[in-house]
């Protein structure tokens, strides 16, 4: 790879060095939680997660980890910064994003720290582009306390089966509904829309669920509109795991396996539509 | 649960459903003694569709008796019952249909591999019944073949066209696209010609020709093709409706469409083709003969004598004195104004209003107030007509 010859490891002046081979590994994920324009980079020694939120009502994360990067080089113990995600990604398609076998972008993407661009090198065919996003002051991320500990109910299915709900769900509906109960419905989706109301019920013992763990009978609402974006990571995920709080929030995670196999985690929280709560 | 339907699921319902989708935006839903029917019709009420799923296609077939039940929905919405029929066909196992008269929902319960279940719970309007009037067996032009033949035929047309033009003799038939006279020399004309060993079934007894509307035929040829029966195609003269038909030992689907009623077809085909004229009979009673099949709408719940169809044989001058009488009774949509229509038809094939209005006028005619007799518009029927069929659906 011509982009790790470059590289001078000690006397670069960079707080954060991430390299990929392929750097779709890298976009798609952000493409699937890519619903607003601003997204919040924090960079541990664990790995970079991605934060993208919609009007403080529901957050998407994309954990990607150290391991997953041919390189991933810290300086300090947490890097932040906010770019807009939508250059980055444009920029991470720069040569067009090709889906051709043998034809990839690699991708070095260094940070100097506070104030400076987030640089990137991208690299396919032996020609070489440098991109430079201005970083933006990082906003706090909301904090949803989503902890396990207060997990009422959680249900692991394999995606196949959602992507089917989700595609087919009546759109003209403003909420969609969801039952988690360990007597019937046990897991269902409902919608209310123009022309009347649809459920979608999955039994606990199907081949589809992984993994049925309900204690209470819980019913929420959640805006469609916070949702719908969610579909995206749902598309690329094989796995989701649904998982809902005392609160009501839900919790959306998606098991995605990237090009070479290799897994991340995309996680949406959405809090439950007020009016309907205390039903 | 008043009337249930279930059945192993077969595409063919959904594809039923698509096809009448491309007809209109609603869909009247009547359980019957004799099947489930399904209908459509577009809004100019010029094509109609309905499919009829007899018992037998069912596992279980109930419904109430005593008091007949129908309704009408938006279509959309059963469409979005049924949207991607690929997966469907791999992952639905049984389908069911229910109603549920107190909430006034429209059950569909689609039971899918892995236990996954759908309902969905469509609400509904309560509707007239609606009933084409047409007897395709008294048309004396029938016509079997493949619908791949249709197909290959059509697909030489492009979308943008509205109208085809079929014409016969004993020996072929002719689709071409139907171009408006002014426009003529400006357009290009595509022509197929099909021999009559391509088709199943030729028979014809009056050469002449219909135009009518590509739209509705192409979705027709669409389940045809993906179900695989034959398409059968009926016609009689310019000006009463072509009937496409498909059936099975199961179902049974009539497509009624609206042809063209213009004097310069008559014209245009006989200088084309050195065809003999049609036998005069025919001309006299050719506005008759329009009335008596145009597709008229019942909105009376009893159905009125014309429901029982009667054998009509073709041609003959008794059933056009028969059919308008029935079909007056059941709305205004079947107007007397014969002699109006006579007038307006001289006037037409100088005047030739605005292209489209003309096609349009002719299928509204019969909606035409009997006031409208004096015949000095004859071709400002449309928002008259346009507001008639509103007040019709409310």
């Amino acid at each position: 790879m011509p982009l790790s010859t470059q590289s001078q490891a000690d006397d670069e002046p960079y707080v954060l060095v991430a390299s990929l081979d392929n750097a779709r590994n890298l976009s798609n994920i952000l493409k699937s939680i890519t619903f607003k324009d601003h997204a919040i980079f924090s960079a541990t020694p664990n790995g970079l997660k991605v934060t993208v939120e919609d009007s403080k009502c529901m957050q998407a994360n994309a954990f990607i980890q150290a391991d997953i990067f041919q390189e991933f080089t810290i300086k300090e113990d947490l890097v932040g910064f906010q770019v807009n995600l939508t250059v980055l990604l444009d920029c991470l398609n720069i040569f067009g994003g090709s889906t051709v076998q043998g034809v990839s972008t690699a991708l070095r993407m260094c940070y100097r720290g506070y104030g400076y661009p987030l640089t990137l090198f991208l690299e396919e065919g032996g020609v070489v582009t440098v991109c430079k996003i201005n970083t933006q002051e990082p906003e706090e991320p909301v904090d949803f306390d989503f902890c396990s500990n207060n997990v009422t109910n959680k249900v692991i299915l394999l995606s196949e089966s959602l992507k089917e709900a989700f595609s087919e769900l009546d759109m003209t509906s403003e909420v969609l509904q969801i039952t988690m109960s360990p007597s019937q419905p046990y897991f269902r989706l409902s919608t209310f829309g123009n022309s009347g109301n649809a459920h979608y019920d999955y039994p606990k013992d199907s081949e589809m669920m992984e993994l049925f763990r309900c204690t209470t009978t819980q019913t929420n609402r959640y805006k469609m509109s916070l949702l719908k974006p969610s579909t995206k990571a749902l598309a690329l995920s094989c796995k989701v795991s649904v998982r809902t709080d005392s609160r009501g929030f839900l919790s959306l995670q998606y098991l995605v396996r990237n090009d070479d196999g290799q897994i991340c985690f995309v996680e949406y929280y959405c809090c439950p539509d007020e009016e309907v709560e205390e039903e | 649960m008043l009337c249930i339907c279930v059945c192993v699921y077969r595409p063919v319902l959904a594809k039923a459903i698509h096809s009448l989708s491309r007809i209109g935006d609603e869909l009247y839903v009547e359980p019957q003694d004799d099947g489930l029917a399904l209908r459509s019709v577009n809004s100019s009420r010029s094509a109609y569709a309905c499919f009829l799923f007899a018992p037998l296609f069912f596992s279980r077939y109930t419904i109430p008796s005593g008091h007949a039940f129908r309704c009408k929905m938006a279509i959309k919405s059963v469409q979005a019952v049924f949207r991607s029929l690929a997966s469907l066909e791999k992952t639905v196992e049984k389908c069911h249909i229910g109603l549920d008269e107190k909430k006034n929902r429209l059950t569909f319960t689609l039971h899918c591999k892995h236990g996954l279940l759908k309902t969905h719970n469509l609400s509904f309007q309560d509707s007239e019944s609606l009933q084409a009037v047409f007897d395709k067996d008294s048309y004396g032009n029938v016509f079997r073949s493949h619908p791949r033949l249709l197909v290959d035929t059509v697909v030489h047309f492009p979308p943008s066209l509205e109208e085809v033009t079929v014409s016969v003799s004993d020996e072929r038939m002719w689709v071409r696209n139907h171009v408006e006279e002014e426009d003529r020399s400006k357009s290009m004309l595509t022509e197929l010609c099909l021999a009559s060993d391509e088709f199943d079934h030729f028979a014809v007894t009056t050469q002449n020709s219909v135009t009518f509307c590509l739209k509705e035929l192409r979705g027709m040829l669409v389940f045809a093709e993906s179900t695989g029966l034959p398409v059968s195609m009926y016609f009689d003269e310019p000006g009463s409706p072509l009937v496409l038909s498909v059936t099975d030992s199961v179902l049974e689907g009539n497509f009624v469409l609206a042809t063209l009623s213009d004097d310069s077809n008559h014209r245009k085909n006989n200088s084309r083709r050195e065809q003999t004229p049609p036998p005069p009979p025919n001309d006299d009673f050719m506005d008759d003969d329009m009335d008596s099949y145009l597709i008229a709408m019942d909105t009376s719940i009893a159905p009125g004598p014309s429901a029982t169809r009667p054998p009509t044989p073709p041609l003959a001058v008794s059933t056009y004195s028969k059919q308008p009488a029935a079909a007056n009774h059941r709305s205004r949509l079947i107007a007397e104004e014969q002699e109006e229509e006579e007038e307006e038809e001289a006037e037409l094939a100088d005047s030739a209003g605005p292209p489209n209005k003309k096609f349009c006028s002719l299928f509204f005619g019969s909606v035409l107030p009997p006031s409208s007799q004096t015949s000095t518009q004859p071709v400002t029927n449309q928002e008259v007509l346009a507001s008639d069929s509103e007040d019709d659906e409310q």
